[in-house]
């Protein structure tokens, strides 16, 4: 697969999403600066996380008017697989690709750890590999990572099953101290409703070696690998 | 550069929605109140923009800083926002 990973004057884990990409899962990679104005040949899009901006104004506020977005945008309306990491999925709900937004954690402080997800849906690309009752253990890095919808839209969001993860503690349960943010629904990530964009605060490429403790986020990259394969199949069929 | 004396400025002034959690308002609430102030009710933190224009025509400017306020300035779907031209 050819993946295009954004790279944003402020982004800071376009480096570390490339080298899981080429080093760990053996596919082609390239950074996107923000000035360009096409994706090539991409089949999947990475969003990465970092401070896009130096997060002015808002977390993604200004990225999302960057002449890559406008890109960004065409792409995921004919469909194209979008996937936005912590920064990554701030800049999306800015750019409306995705509902709601994310504000300033409930705890008003940044958290650095190491959370659990719960997997809420296997329909959708980024989760359809995820084994039936796995946890995933995948660290998180924000200060603005509280999910907020309003009652129409969170409600819309239960009815279309957009909600992907939800932060849970060891035992799978959505309790509050389970969620680093204070997130309504202890939500951590959304898919839009075509299922072709989604957005996380957890960062899988930080969990997808050995050597990091968890190769749980290789689960989400591995979906969207599966699923573009069989898109892939179903074309040449 | 001299500023022209018809030189407006635009006073935005941008605010979280009353249904959004506002935790920094919350914790200058508690300051406040740890400080020994009396009455302090809740407290909500936003930001504030002056935009200095170079144009004169004010109903344009004023049609600009609205959309600008609905679709970079502000997030409509957490903060409300209004202004003033002077």
């Amino acid at each position: 697969m050819n993946f295009a990973v954004l790279q944003f004057p402020g982004s800071n884990c376009d480096q570390d999403m490339v080298h899981v990409l080429r080093n760990v899962l053996g596919h082609s990679a390239r950074l996107l600066w923000h000035k360009e104005k096409s994706l090539g040949d991409a089949d999947a899009v990475f969003v990465p996380g970092g401070f896009s901006y130096g997060d002015y104004l808002r977390t993604g506020a200004i990225a999302r008017f960057s002449p890559v977005m406008q890109a960004v945008q065409a792409f995921a309306a004919q469909g194209g697989l979008v996937l936005g990491i912590c920064n990554g999925f701030q800049i999306l709900c800015e750019a409306g690709l995705l509902p709601g937004a994310l504000v300033r954690n409930r705890s008003l402080q940044f958290r650095c750890e190491h959370v659990f997800l719960q997997t809420v849906t296997k329909d959708s690309p980024f989760t359809h590999c995820v084994p039936d009752g796995k946890l995933l253990r995948v660290p998180v890095a924000h200060g603005e990572g509280c999910y907020f919808a309003d009652e129409e839209t969170l409600a819309r969001l239960r009815a279309n099953h957009q909600v992907l993860w939800r932060y849970v503690n060891a035992r799978g349960e959505a309790t509050a101290a389970a969620s680093p943010n204070g997130s309504l629904d202890n939500i951590a990530g959304v898919c839009n409703e075509s299922r072709n964009v989604a957005g996380l605060m957890p960062h899988p490429e930080r969990a997808s070696e050995t050597i990091l403790g968890s190769t749980d986020g290789r689960l989400i990259l591995e979906s969207m690998i599966r699923a573009l394969e069989q898109r892939a199949t179903a074309r040449a069929a | 550069m001299s500023v022209s004396p018809n030189a407006m400025k635009a006073k935005i002034v941008i605010t979280p929605k009353k249904a959004v959690v506002d935790p920094q308002g919350k914790a200058v609430q508690t300051a406040l109140e740890h400080m020994g102030y009396t009455g302090i009710g809740a407290v909500h933190v936003g930001k504030y923009l002056e935009i200095e224009l170079t144009t004169t025509d004010r109903e344009a400017a004023r049609q600009q800083i609205d959309d600008a306020c609905h679709k970079i300035l502000s997030n409509p779907v957490i903060e409300d926002y209004r202004f003033e031209l002077e």
